[in-house]
C-alpha cells in the first residue's frame, strides 16, 4: 500500500532549512549549534516515525513537483532505503555532539560553513536514501558531491586544496557518466522508477548496450564507494576534520556510493538480467581484489586516519561483493554490513579524532601507552576493532556470516576465502594499535594534554560502541535493521531463483 | 488597447529611445528613466501577449501593421516561443538598464543620453527580430540591433574602438549575406511574408538557388550568433564592451539570430527537406567543434570576461547541436538553453561588471576573498557556475537533460560524449573561479568606487545580480512548466510527426 505523505520531504527539508539558519547565526555559536542539534533530532524522529508502516510492507510516497516533462521529483520509503535513512539519521545525532566538542576543542576556523555544509550533506543523504527514481537520485547525488567538497577543503591549505580537487575530479566525472547511463536506461525503457528486481529486461536492448549502461552507472557508485582502482580520493580526503571523516567518509558519502551500487544492481537491472549479462563477475572480482589489496596497504600506513581509510575501502568492497553475488543471503548481508561497518567505523574515527584533539598525535608509532591517559577511548577502539575483524557477538559478525552463506548460496564458495583472509588482515592492522596502547611504554616523553576532557566527544563514542555490541547480540533490536534488510533482499530476489539454488 | 500589445513591444522603446536625447538635454537622468520606463512597458506587453497565446492553446497571434493584409503589409507573429523570447529579452534588458545607471552616473548628458538611446534601440532590434513575420522586416531589425550594438561596444573605453570596428566589418558581412539570401528567396517565391514564403517555397525545395539561400542564411546568422569558426569578432567585443551593457549583449545578442535561424529552418522550410537536413548536419559539426574548442580556449584565459566570451562560443554550440538533432527533444533542449544561457551569461557579466566597477579588476586570479566583500555576487556566480556545468536543480541541467534525450532518441550517441566532456571542461574553469572567490587569501585590491554596506554594490547593480542568481535556480524548478506549457505548444509541425 502506498501512503501519500510529505514526511520524506520533511526529512530532507529539515536539515536544509537548518543549514540556512546556521548560515544566518554566524555570530552566535551556541544558537548556531542548537539549530544543528534540533535538526538532527527532528530528522531522526521523522524517519523513525515512518518505520512501523514500512515494516508492515507499506510505502510513504510523495511527489513535490515535476522535474522534467515526464519525471517527478518523488521520494518513497522502501525497506532498502529505510535501512540507509534510519542509519544515517541515527548516527547524525551523536556525531553532532561530537562535532561541537571536536571543533571547539581543536579551535577550528570557519565553523559556520562547516556546520552548514554538514547539514546539507545530511539533507542530500536523506534524498538519496529515499529517491524514487533515477533523476531524483542523481539530483541529490550531485548535491552531496558539492556539499561535501567544502568539508574536504576545510583546512584551506595546499594539501586540502589538492585533496578537494582530486575529490571533485573523481566524483564529477563519474557523475556525468552516471547521467549518460540514466539517459540510456530512460530511453530504453521509458521509465526510471526504482523497482525491486529491476525494470530492465534482456529483450529490451542489445546486450552490449545494457552492458555499457551498467558499466557507466556502476562506475559512479564505485567511485564514491572507493572500490579499487577508483579509491584515490578517499585517503587524500582524510585531510578533512575528523568528524567529517567519521560521518561522511565512513558513513554518509561512501555509503551513498555503496547504496548506489545496491540500487543499480537490485532496483534498475535486477539480479536476473545481470546473471544473463555476465558482466557482474567483473565487479565481483574488482571488489574481491580491492578487499585484499586495501587490507595489505592498510598494514603499512602509519598515519592513523589513513590506516582507517584503507580499512574503509576494504570494508566497502565487502558490500559491493555481497551485492555482486546476487543471492538473497549475500544481498541481505550487504545491507547488514552497510549498517555494521557504519557503526564500527564511526566509532574508530571518533576515537582517532579524540586522540588527535587531546594529544595532537596522528601517527600510530606515537601512541605508546596511550590507554593510561585515555582509557575509555581505547576500550571503545578495541571493541570496534574486534568488530571489524568479525568477532562473534559484535555487529560485524552477523553481516559477515550472512555474506559467507550468500557466497555458498550463489555457488561461489571461493569468495569465503577472501572474507576469511580479510578478517585476519583486519585483525593484523587494527589490533597492534591496541597492543601498543595497552602494553607498551612511551620511551621518550610523557604525553602533553591539550584541553579538558570533553564529554561531548566521549559520550558519543560510548553510545556508538554500545550500538555495536547491542546490534551484535540482538541483531533485530530497534530500529529493526535485520528485518528491513531481509525485506529488501527478499524483494530484490523475489521473482528469480534460477541462479543460486 | 489590448490588441495592440504586440506593437507596443517595439513601439514604446523605439519612441523612448529616439526621444531620449531631448529629455537628457533637459535633465540628465530624465532620458534614462524614460527608456527604462518604456522597457518596463514593453516587458508588460510581452507578458500580456504571451499569456494570450498560452490561453489560446498556443495559436499564434497575428498583428497587422496599419491593418494592411499580410502578403502586402508587415505583420508581427507571436507564437509561444517568440513570446517567451520577447519576455526574456525585455526582462534582461530591464535588468541591464537598471544596472547601467551607476556606470553612467558621473558622465555628461550627451553620454548618458547617447548610451540609453543605443540601449533602447538594441532592445527594439532584438524584440523586433523575434516577433516579426516578415523576412525583410527582420533584416531591418537585425541592422537596428547590430548598429546599436556596435555603438555600445565602442563606448567601452580605450581598446573597444578596434573591437567594435572589427565586429562592424564582420557583422556587416553577416547581415549582407542574410539580405542576399532574402533576395534569392524573393526571386524564387515573389513574397517577403514568412508564412506566405513557407507555402510558396514548397515547390522550389530542390532548386540550387534554394540551397544557396539556405547557405546564406546559415552563414549570415552563424556570424551574428558567433557559431564556431565565425566567432572571431566575439571575444574582443564581449571583452571590451561597455560594462553596463555587456551582460545584455552577451546574454541576448547572439541568441536572437539563433532563434531567427530556427524560424527559417524549422518553421518555414522544415527539417525534412534534404537541403535543410544537410545544413543541420553542418551546424552539428560546427557546434561540436565550438563546444570543444570554445571550452579549451576558455580554460586558457585569465581575463574573466574573455573566458566568458569563449564559454559563450561553447554554449552556442549546445544550441547548434540541439537543432542539428532535428527531433523534438533536441529542439526543446536548444530553446530551453537559449533561455537558460541568457540568464547564466547575464548573471556572470553582471557580477564581473560589478567587480570591475568597485575594484577595477577582471583578472580571475585576483578575486581572492570575494565572498567576504561581495557575498551576493559570489552566490550568484556559484549558481551560474553550477548551471553552466549542468548540475541539478539549476536551469542548465535541464537543458542538458533534454539535449541528452534528443541525442539518444536521434541515435546521435557522439553528442552524448561531447556533452559529458563539455560539462567536465566547464567544471574545470568554473571551479577555478569558485576556488579563488571562496578559498584563496584576500587579494589586495584598491577600491575604485568604494562601497560600504552589506550589498557590496549600489542597489541598482546588486538587484540585477540577485534577480538573475535566483532566476537561474527558479528556471530549474520551473523548467518543466516552460517546456510543457510553452515550448511544446509552439513546436514546429515537422517535429510533431
Amino acid at each position: 500500500m502506498t501512503i501519500m505523505d510529505c514526511r520524506p520531504f520533511l526529512a530532507v527539508g529539515v536539515p536544509f532549512l537548518a543549514a540556512i539558519l546556521i548560515a544566518f547565526s554566524r555570530r552566535w555559536p551556541n544558537i548556531r549549534e542548537t539549530w544543528s542539534v534540533i535538526a538532527s533530532v527532528v530528522m531522526f524522529g521523522t524517519v523513525v516515525s515512518m518505520l512501523p508502516e514500512v515494516l508492515d510492507g507499506n510505502y510513504y510516497e510523495y511527489t513535490l513537483c515535476q522535474l522534467t516533462d515526464t519525471v517527478g521529483w518523488t521520494l518513497r520509503t522502501d525497506p532498502a532505503g529505510m535501512v540507509f535513512a534510519v542509519l544515517a539519521s541515527m548516527l547524525w545525532v551523536p556525531i553532532n555532539f561530537y562535532s561541537i566538542g571536536y571543533m571547539r576543542c581543536h579551535n577550528e576556523k570557519e565553523q559556520t560553513g562547516y556546520f552548514a555544509a554538514f547539514a546539507i550533506c545530511m539533507s542530500s543523504v536523506m534524498g538519496i536514501a529515499m529517491a524514487e527514481n533515477l533523476l531524483t537520485f542523481f539530483l541529490f547525488y550531485e548535491m552531496l558531491t558539492l556539499a561535501s567538497y567544502p568539508l574536504v577543503l576545510h583546512k584551506r591549505n595546499a594539501e586540502a586544496l589538492m585533496a578537494s580537487r582530486k575529490y571533485l575530479i573523481y566524483t564529477l566525472i563519474s557523475g556525468q557518466l552516471f547521467l549518460a547511463g540514466v539517459v540510456m536506461v530512460y530511453c530504453i525503457t521509458g521509465t526510471m522508477s526504482f523497482t525491486a528486481g529491476g525494470f530492465l529486461t534482456y529483450e529490451m536492448a542489445p546486450s552490449w548496450a545494457l552492458q555499457l549502461a551498467f558499466v557507466i552507472m556502476i562506475l559512479a557508485g564505485s567511485v564514491k564507494a572507493a572500490v579499487m582502482p577508483l579509491h584515490g580520493w578517499l585517503p587524500a580526503a582524510m585531510v578533512a576534520p575528523t568528524p567529517v571523516s567519521a560521518l561522511l567518509h565512513a558513513v554518509a558519502v561512501v555509503k551513498t556510493g555503496v547504496f548506489c551500487v545496491l540500487r543499480i544492481i537490485g532496483f534498475v537491472f535486477g539480479p536476473e538480467l545481470l546473471a544473463q549479462l555476465g558482466i557482474i563477475d567483473v565487479l565481483a572480482w574488482a571488489a574481491a581484489t580491492s578487499i585484499l589489496v586495501s587490507s595489505l596497504i592498510a598494514l603499512r600506513q602509519d598515519h592513523l586516519k589513513r590506516r582507517l581509510a584503507f580499512s574503509t575501502i576494504g570494508q566497502l568492497s565487502y558490500i559491493v561483493l555481497g551485492a555482486a553475488l546476487l543471492s538473497p543471503l549475500s544481498i541481505k548481508g550487504a545491507y547488514l554490513h552497510l549498517v555494521a561497518h557504519a557503526v564500527m567505523k564511526i566509532t574508530l574515527f571518533m576515537c582517532a579524532g579524540l586522540i588527535i584533539a587531546r594529544t595532537h598525535r596522528e601517527y600510530i608509532s606515537e601512541l605508546y601507552g596511550i590507554s593510561k591517559k585515555l582509557p575509555i577511548t581505547m576500550a571503545c577502539f578495541t571493541i570496534a576493532s574486534l568488530g571489524i575483524a568479525g568477532m562473534p557477538f559484535l555487529v560485524g559478525f552477523i553481516s559477515k556470516w550472512n555474506l559467507a552463506l550468500g557466497a555458498l548460496q550463489a555457488g561461489k564458495p571461493l569468495y569465503i576465502l577472501v572474507w576469511v583472509a580479510s578478517a585476519l588482515l583486519a585483525a593484523a592492522y587494527l589490533l597492534p594499535i591496541c597492543q601498543m596502547a595497552y602494553f607498551r611504554k612511551d620511551p621518550q616523553e610523557q604525553f602533553r594534554e591539550y584541553g579538558e576532557i570533553s564529554y561531548r566527544m566521549l559520550v558519543p563514542i560510548c553510545v556508538t560502541t554500545a550500538m555495536a555490541v547491542i546490534l551484535g547480540v540482538i541483531p533485530n533490536f530497534y530500529p529493526h535493521f535485520y528485518r528491513l534488510a531481509t525485506m529488501a533482499a527478499n524483494a530484490i530476489t523475489a521473482g528469480w531463483n534460477g541462479g543460486w539454488m | 488597447m489590448m490588441q495592440h500589445a504586440p506593437l507596443f513591444i517595439v513601439l514604446l522603446p523605439v519612441s523612448a529611445a529616439l526621444l531620449c536625447m531631448f529629455f537628457s538635454r533637459l535633465q540628465k537622468n530624465l532620458g534614462s528613466w524614460l527608456v527604462i520606463a518604456s522597457i518596463v512597458a514593453a516587458f508588460m506587453s510581452a507578458v500580456t501577449v504571451l499569456q494570450q497565446v498560452i490561453a489560446d492553446g498556443g495559436k499564434p497571434i497575428h498583428y497587422w501593421m496599419g491593418n494592411w493584409q499580410p502578403p502586402i503589409g508587415i505583420e508581427f507573429v507571436i507564437d509561444p516561443i517568440s513570446g517567451i523570447l520577447a519576455v526574456l529579452i525585455t526582462f534582461i534588458s530591464l535588468l541591464g538598464a537598471l544596472y547601467s545607471l551607476p556606470f553612467v552616473k558621473d558622465e555628461g548628458w550627451l553620454h548618458v543620453g547617447g548610451y540609453y538611446t543605443l540601449y533602447g534601440l538594441m532592445t527594439v532590434g532584438m524584440c523586433g527580430m523575434v516577433i516579426t513575420g516578415d523576412v525583410f522586416n527582420l533584416y531591418v531589425f537585425l541592422e537596428v540591433m547590430s548598429l546599436s550594438g556596435y555603438g555600445l561596444i565602442a563606448l567601452g573605453g580605450k581598446k573597444s574602438m578596434l573591437a567594435a570596428f572589427r565586429y562592424l566589418l564582420i557583422g556587416t558581412i553577416g547581415a549582407s549575406l542574410y539580405l542576399l539570401g532574402v533576395g534569392y528567396m524573393y526571386a524564387l517565391t515573389g513574397t517577403l511574408n514568412m508564412a506566405d514564403m513557407a507555402v510558396r517555397a514548397a515547390e522550389f525545395l530542390n532548386y540550387p538557388l534554394f540551397a544557396l539561400a539556405v547557405a546564406c542564411f546559415v552563414i549570415g546568422f552563424g556570424i551574428k550568433m558567433a557559431l564556431f569558426p565565425l566567432h572571431g569578432w566575439q571575444p574582443d567585443a564581449y571583452n571590451y564592451a561597455h560594462p553596463g551593457s555587456a551582460a545584455f549583449i552577451a546574454g541576448c545578442m547572439s541568441k536572437v539570430p539563433a532563434y531567427a535561424m530556427i524560424r527559417f529552418l524549422f518553421y518555414m522550410f522544415g527539417v525534412d527537406t534534404p537541403v535543410v537536413r544537410a545544413a543541420l548536419d553542418v551546424l552539428g559539426i560546427l557546434g561540436v567543434a565550438g563546444i570543444l574548442l570554445g571550452s579549451v580556449m576558455a580554460l586558457a584565459q585569465y581575463d574573466f570576461r574573455r573566458m566568458l566570451a569563449y564559454s559563450s562560443v561553447a554554449q552556442i554550440g549546445y544550441i547548434a547541436i540541439g537543432l542539428a538533432m532535428g527531433n523534438m527533444y533536441g529542439f526543446i533542449g536548444a530553446v530551453l538553453h537559449i533561455i537558460n544561457h541568457a540568464f547564466m551569461k547575464s548573471a556572470l557579466f553582471f557580477v564581473i561588471g560589478g567587480i570591475q566597477y568597485r575594484f577595477g579588476e577582471v583578472n580571475i586570479y585576483r578575486l581572492g576573498g570575494m565572498n567576504k566583500k561581495m557575498a551576493i555576487s559570489s552566490l550568484t556566480v556559484t549558481f551560474a557556475a553550477l548551471s553552466m556545468i549542468g548540475i541539478p536543480p539549476t536551469g542548465g541541467f535541464f537543458s542538458k537533460w533534454y539535449l541528452l534525450l534528443g541525442a539518444y532518441t536521434g541515435a546521435e550517441y557522439f553528442y552524448i560524449g561531447v556533452l559529458v566532456v563539455s560539462s567536465l571542461l566547464n567544471a574545470i574553469y568554473f571551479f577555478r573561479i569558485l576556488e579563488q572567490m571562496f578559498i584563496q587569501r584576500e587579494a589586495s585590491l584598491t577600491e575604485v568606487h568604494p562601497h560600504k554596506g552589506k550589498l557590496g554594490l549600489p542597489v541598482a547593480m546588486a538587484l540585477p545580480i540577485a534577480v538573475t542568481g535566483i532566476g537561474i535556480v527558479a528556471l530549474g524548478f520551473y523548467s518543466v512548466d516552460i517546456v510543457t506549457d510553452i515550448i511544446k505548444l509552439g513546436l514546429p509541425e515537422v517535429l510533431l510527426k
